[in-house]
């Protein structure tokens, strides 16, 4: 099936004022009758029912973490992009729109992109007047920096917890409703069943996490804002708690999944010291801003790094990339370092590690600059490592850290499934095969903010509110299912626990599915994957019950989604024979390492549907034009 | 190393709870407290016990979510650290480890070492914003903020909101995170109109909540783990003291 | 009144109540020490004092109402904080507080005790062996009563005593005062926190000098 994402025809700079203006709205008056279920609270899904509640519909938010405050958009550090142009130096709505194309590397929507250009400057105003503390010059005006390969300086920014500030912004808006009564918050629940009403998205069955109680909640529409997926390679910058279940669970209810083969994998992340390992810890790649990557040029080198001359160091982001040097974007800084630790030039605890060295900045700058800078990250290194990175340079690795690819939306943020909006990044739409840095928190923010309350009264306007009662059967049986699908996981009872699955499956990702790919290395996963599924279903031990507090019921039912889905990831990757942006095939590169892009024909959104486990998923092509910007080889040289 | 763990389990909010003894073997330095506890959980599991609940989310320590007591001192007392970023080389072999829950009669436990925090959004949802309206606000720059008052703000807005400070407080007082957002909106030009209200119902809620008064021990500063001062209870204190006069 | 039952409002009454009590304090002890010039000194001192029965009795009036309110919502707050922090932990380590902190109450129980007693002896004269008379000039002989009864050990060293309790009472509460009422900041703290004991070891040491003074022999009738 070809897939319509509806977005407006006509001139580029005034399609969402004109999408705007022919979208239905709600009459004020009947706004409160209808109820909308938002799944997730980090920047987008926060953003939304904060908005969706203010402008009177009746909202249910729901999040698996204590507090609507700890969603993980919490840990982003760098900071938000907008084209405010503030320093004068040439960026325009345009700019943004056409670094956030050629950075996605021609994958992904233009109406969407310029869209998300247009209201970047809208958000930042949002959150300067909720009290958001971005950083400000001495005379008190914001204050921006370049970020994340960008010529212009268009990143606004809270010391290094931008992401922080900018929850705890949505969050308070977040509060203010939930003070008002517009809002109703369910903190840890978890949201395992989409209750889909003929074809149409009415309600989500979510477990209780406290009691155990599973029960349905119903509504006249589902916004999915539940994040991004790169737990399925079991280490990752991600949280804990974050997982594919949400989606995939919608997936499994006709929703269809878009480019799951688009993961980023973040240069600048503290390297692996054991198999004891549960996560990686990413630092801001600001500090590639100030520090210079670099590897040994010879093999197997084990000289401390001081010991090592200047001469026989290869700082190869410099040296292959010289006018981006340290400042590439993010998949070719990342696989420039697997590069050189494959070359077996790599540092650290089993040669998987390349220095960021800041000698030479500190040289010009002084530490206090340094330490003015970039100081919490230094600190949260030195915690990590025990190293002082004033002294010694850093150890950096390249971890997963963000999902392109999610949930298929069309240009009103709505899936294939009517009702059901998916927001932030756990829809597929704006970032194509590769984010750049500080586009992250602006899309959580626009889609929430800026999107979703106008296209959603689009589709509500078109329904009778309060349709289907907690009673109706699909409700029941959504009930039983999850039930059912619980307590097989509790009654397995076999040798093996959940962790262990997961870190075999993460294996099998990042081995074969991860920053390099090919033919070979995609097929061995395929045919990897749904034997440990198997086996995870024959000989996983959950312990306690379903009736409780269960953080192993919990983490088997993630596991399990993972199981089905990475199988999806490693059948998306294989079916897109060419490499751009986060996906790297190996048999598709240009002469000099780049990924080569088939444009003829893979210029198209693959968007998958799901027909059962153990069956071959059915794709579906959104085919991309580029009307605005001309397709041409993504170059950083 | 080898350690020994004393750990509060506590199975369920009205049941009694009890320290129980686990051994910790071959534990890594280089291994972060909560992986240590991971690795003590699989073998439960293994072993057909139920594994020990603790809250933990973004193990990067700024979620919030991870909440013991080490020791005797919320996030286990190494400065600026929260439990999920304290490692295992700040410990010696043969170590005894006394870990509890965040104690406070405003925090009921749920499990283990789990407890309910939902009175901290209360006495966010009191009064922790300022009241704009998605869109229609002004230009970021329309409204300058002094550099000091944006840095001012920002040492406030490092609060991630654990509450290891009512675990901390001897008063169970959460007067150190109501400070936190109160001096952060009061010194902003975008907080200030409605700063008198703020600080009234915000301490109120509090105090609706079962926290205890501040009595100025300074224990939350100590324990927190991203160094929020108690001057911004004084803070706190001038905004409370405007709004009386109002 | 918000002030009356809001947890910041009773904490700043508590504040300024015991703030007027360390004033009380500060020309107390100017007072006291006009022993050290002798009977003409303290005896005149008490006379001027007294002239003036109207103020005598507005300003201890005064006193008493400050006093009332700070012991009343003392134990109220005490009692709100002790039912907020249930105390179970198995392990406690305290990084900050200290003895006089934690033990406001218990050293703020004590000084009312020998408030009373303190009254009891000098202003009602109503403990035994209490040595009340005219001096020559027919003013009350202040400077006999004190040398007499500060003659005796087990008087001295209550007195003592309690200027200890009201060594830790202060080295706590001059700092919380400053806290509450918003006059603080990151620099200010440490400064307070050892201005707080120096006052009130400078306190505590003049006030004990009065019975030292006398039981050491050196201050005689």
């Amino acid at each position: 099936m070809i897939l319509d994402g509806k977005c407006p025809k006509g001139p580029i700079q005034t399609s969402w004022d004109r999408h705007r203006f022919d979208m239905k709205l709600v009459n004020p008056a009947n706004k409160r009758k209808y109820k909308i279920l938002v799944v997730g609270t980090g920047l987008a899904g926060g953003a939304a029912a904060a908005s969706l509640g203010e402008l009177g519909y009746n909202v249910e938010a729901f999040c698996y973490q204590d507090s609507a405050r700890r969603a993980h958009s919490i840990a982003a550090q760098g900071g938000i992009n907008a084209a405010k142009n503030y320093p004068n130096d040439g960026d325009s709505i345009y700019r943004l729109f056409y670094d956030t194309i050629k950075g996605g590397d021609f994958r992904a929507r233009e109406a969407d992109v310029w869209r998300l250009a247009q209201v970047s400057n809208n958000i930042i105003d949002q959150c300067v007047a909720q009290g958001v503390p971005f950083a400000r010059d001495y005379a008190g005006y914001l204050d921006n920096r370049s970020f994340g390969g960008a010529q212009v300086s268009r990143t606004f920014f809270a010391r290094g917890q931008t992401g922080q500030q900018l929850l705890l912004g949505a969050y308070s808006a977040l509060s203010r409703q939930v003070k008002a009564g517009s809002v109703k918050l369910f903190a840890r629940t978890e949201m395992l069943d989409l209750v889909v009403v003929d074809g149409e998205a009415k309600g989500i069955t979510i477990r209780d996490l406290v009691t155990g109680e599973i029960r349905t909640h119903v509504g006249d529409a589902v916004v999915l804002a539940t994040g991004g997926y790169v737990n399925v390679f079991y280490l990752s910058t991600n949280a804990m708690g974050c997982s594919v279940t949400a989606n995939w669970r919608a997936v499994k209810k006709g929703a269809y999944f878009a480019n799951p083969c688009y993961t980023q994998i973040h240069p600048t992340c503290i390297p692996q010291t054991g198999e004891h390992q549960s996560k990686l810890t990413l630092m801001s790649e600001s500090l590639r801003n100030d520090g210079r990557c670099w590897a040994p040029k010879k093999k197997g080198d084990t000289r401390a790094p001081g010991e090592i001359p200047e001469e026989e160091r290869d700082y190869y982001l410099e040296r292959k990339y010289p006018s981006f040097g340290n400042l590439a974007p993010r998949d070719i800084a990342s696989r420039a370092a697997k590069e050189q630790c494959d070359d077996s030039r790599g540092v650290g605890p089993g040669g998987r590690g390349v220095y960021l060295d800041f000698a030479d900045s500190i040289k010009r700058l002084g530490e206090d600059t340094i330490r003015s800078r970039y100081g919490n990250l230094f600190e949260m290194y030195e915690k990590i490592t025990d190293e002082n990175a004033y002294k010694v340079p850093m150890r950096i690795y390249p971890a997963p850290h963000y999902s392109m690819g999610g949930l298929w939306v069309d240009y009103n943020c709505e899936s294939n499934v009517p009702g059901l909006f998916v927001l932030g990044e756990a829809n597929f739409s704006v970032h194509g095969a590769n984010r750049l840095g500080a586009s992250a928190l602006m899309q959580g923010l626009a889609d929430g903010y800026f999107v979703i309350p106008y296209t959603i009264a689009n589709y509500l306007a078109k329904i009778k509110p309060g349709s289907v009662k907690a009673d109706h059967p699909e409700c029941k049986k959504s009930i039983e299912d999850v039930t059912g699908y619980n307590n097989k996981l509790l009654s397995i009872n076999g040798k093996k626990t959940v962790s262990e699955f997961h870190r075999e499956l993460g294996k099998i990702m990042w081995e074969n599915v991860g920053m390099a790919r090919s033919e070979q290395s995609l097929k061995e996963a395929i045919k990897k994957i749904p034997v440990l599924r198997e086996e995870f279903w024959s000989n996983v031990k959950v312990t306690g019950s379903g009736a409780e507090l269960n953080q192993q019921l919990e983490n088997a039912g993630r596991v399990a989604d993972f199981l089905e889905f990475g199988e999806l990831l490693a059948k998306d990757a294989l079916h897109r024979n060419e490499s751009c942006g986060g996906h790297f095939r190996v048999e598709h590169q240009m002469p000099d390492g780049e990924a080569k892009r088939d444009d003829e024909n893979y210029c198209y959104v693959g968007a998958w549907e799901f027909k059962g486990v153990d069956k071959e998923p059915e794709l579906h092509k959104e085919p991309l034009t580029f009307e605005n910007v001309h397709l041409a080889v993504r170059s950083y040289k | 190393m080898n350690l020994t763990l004393h750990v509060w389990r506590q199975n369920g909010a009205k049941a009694p709870g009890k320290l129980e003894q686990y051994e910790a073997k071959n534990v890594s330095p280089d291994q972060s407290f909560l992986e240590m506890l991971d690795e003590v959980n699989e073998q439960l599991i293994k072993n057909g016990k139920e594994p020990i609940v603790f809250d933990h989310d973004c193990r990067e320590g700024i979620c919030g979510m991870c909440s013991q007591v080490i020791n005797g001192v919320p996030h286990g007392g190494q400065e600026r650290t929260t439990v999920c970023q304290l490692h295992m080389r700040s410990f010696s072999d043969g170590d005894t480890i006394y870990i509890e829950p965040w104690r406070a009669l405003a925090f009921p436990i749920l499990k283990d070492l789990i407890v309910d925090r939902s009175n901290l959004e209360k006495i966010m949802q009191a009064g922790g914003y300022t009241s704009c309206h998605t869109g229609g606000v002004a230009d970021g720059n329309a409204i300058l903020v002094p550099q000091p008052a944006a840095e001012y703000a920002m040492d406030a807005a490092e609060c991630i909101g654990c509450g290891a400070c009512v675990a901390a407080c001897p008063n169970g007082s959460a007067m150190l995170y109501t400070s936190a957002k109160v001096a952060q909106l009061a010194v902003l030009p975008q907080g200030q109109a409605e700063a008198a209200q703020r600080v009234c119902d915000m301490t109120d809620a509090a105090q609706a909540a079962g926290f205890g008064n501040c009595s100025n021990h300074y224990e939350c500063q100590a324990a927190c783990p991203k160094g929020v001062s108690v001057k911004f209870i004084a803070k706190l204190n001038r905004e409370y003291q405007k709004a009386l006069f109002k | 009144m918000r002030i009356l039952t809001s947890s910041v409002g009773r904490k700043i009454l508590m504040s300024i109540t015991g703030q007027l009590l360390i004033i009380f304090v500060l020309i107390h002890l100017i007072g006291n020490s006009t022993i050290f010039f002798g009977p003409n000194g303290i005896n005149a001192y008490a006379k001027h004092l007294h002239d003036l029965p109207p103020l005598v009795w507005a300003f201890r009036l005064f006193m008493l109402a400050a006093v009332s309110v700070h012991i009343c919502y003392g134990v109220m707050l005490t009692l709100e904080n002790k039912a907020a922090n249930p105390g179970a932990y198995a392990v406690k380590r305290n990084l900050k507080k200290s003895f006089a902190s934690e033990n406001m109450i218990w050293t703020g129980v004590l000084l009312a005790g020998f408030i009373i007693y303190h009254l009891l002896q000098f202003t009602v004269h109503g403990t035994p062996d209490i040595v009340v008379g005219l001096d020559a000039a027919n003013r009350v002989d202040v400077f006999k009563m004190v040398v007499t009864s500060f003659g005796h050990g087990l008087i001295s060293v209550t007195y003592m005593a309690a200027m200890v309790m009201l060594f830790l009472h202060l080295s706590h509460g001059i700092p919380s005062f400053l806290q509450t009422m918003g006059w603080n900041n990151e620099k200010t703290i440490p400064v307070y926190a050892t201005g707080g004991k120096v006052i009130s070891a400078i306190l505590m040491v003049a006030y004990i000098s009065i019975p030292a003074v006398i039981l050491a022999g050196l201050l005689k009738l």
